[in-house]
């Protein structure tokens, strides 16, 4: 299942639409790396509504993906980890540390926007 | 270990369900794990089995994600092998029962595999011991050379 990547202005949105395999999610990773300078984007959505699981490979995915992403230029927010998810990567022991994460795709439109005008 | 329960109103949902689980439902599922698409099935096939036997959404999501870890595992390091769920029934007391086994190289010093942030492979060495936090009972068994066996439990709140 490949990851559909919709540019919307400055950003990239990266919605998942079902259950991601290990590899599906290195791919979109890869994809977003290289998306970020071919559209000149300053920042990414990577909305994981749909996410019933995130465990301790699909964290360190996005988390790489976070840094990566930083790395080039650009910034990423994390949204839609849903309640039960939240609470099992806390019992896992697992951390979205130094990573923006808002409720929602609207959330993180607006977290975008704010943190764009202060830095330009 | 075990957290706090706080989830008493979404719990009445599943009860009903749970009680009529027809006979010709399969109690015990065998997922073959080979390859990452493996471990999307393993986890489906447990979700699915722990919702009929009425578990609610957050324990759904444990179980889902421990089944996760564990079928990795086997990928990862064990190339193949298989992960069983099964219901578990004790009385009145019902759950679900999680085995995940392989004949891959098992691992030389289990003590030091069950510690957070152990990983001889980069990862952030929180499967093991996260599985244990997430589940009720966690028995592990490895014998280098011959394979491991992991076997976890939940029961219903
Ligand atoms: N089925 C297995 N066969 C052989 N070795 C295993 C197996 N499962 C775990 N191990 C060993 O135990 C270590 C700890 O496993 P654990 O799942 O806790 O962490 P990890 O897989 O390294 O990282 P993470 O799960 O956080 O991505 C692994 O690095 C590996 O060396
Ligand atoms: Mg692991």
């Amino acid at each position: 299942m490949e990851v559909p990547i919709l540019k919307q202005g400055d950003y990239l949105i990266a919605s998942i639409q079902s259950a991601l395999s290990d590899s599906d999610l290195v791919q979109l990773r890869d994809a977003l790396v290289e998306k970020v300078g071919r559209f000149r984007s300053r920042g990414v959505i990577v909305d994981v509504t749909v996410l019933d699981v995130m465990d301790s490979f699909s964290t360190r995915i996005l988390r790489d993906l976070a840094h990566m992403i930083r790395l080039r230029g650009a910034r990423t927010v994390i949204v839609g980890v849903q309640p039960e998810v939240a609470f099992t990567m806390v019992q896992l022991g697992l951390r979205l540390e130094g990573i923006a994460t808002a409720l929602d795709l609207e959330e993180g439109l607006a977290y975008l926007d704010e943190t764009g005008e202060k830095e330009s | 270990m075990r957290s706090d329960k706080h989830d008493g109103s979404v719990a009445a949902k599943g009860t009903g369900l749970a009680r009529n689980v027809p006979t010709s439902v399969s109690r015990e599922t065998s997922v073959p794990i080979e390859s990452d698409l493996d471990i999307v099935t393993a986890r489906q096939v447990g979700r699915a089995l722990a919702e009929r036997v009425g578990f609610e959404a957050g324990e759904l999501t444990l179980i889902a994600t421990a089944i996760s870890e564990l079928a990795r595992n086997i990928v990862l390091y064990a190339k193949r092998g298989e992960v069983v769920v099964k219901v578990l029934e004790n009385g009145t007391r019902r759950g679900i029962e999680v085995v995940s086994s392989d004949e891959g190289p098992g691992i030389p010093n289990v003590t030091h595999a069950m510690q957070d942030g152990y990983s001889t492979s980069g990862g952030l060495g929180l499967g093991l011991p996260g599985v244990k936090r997430l589940m009720d009972e966690f028995e592990i068994s490895s014998v280098v050379g011959h394979g491991t066996v992991v076997k976890v439990a939940k029961w219903r709140a």
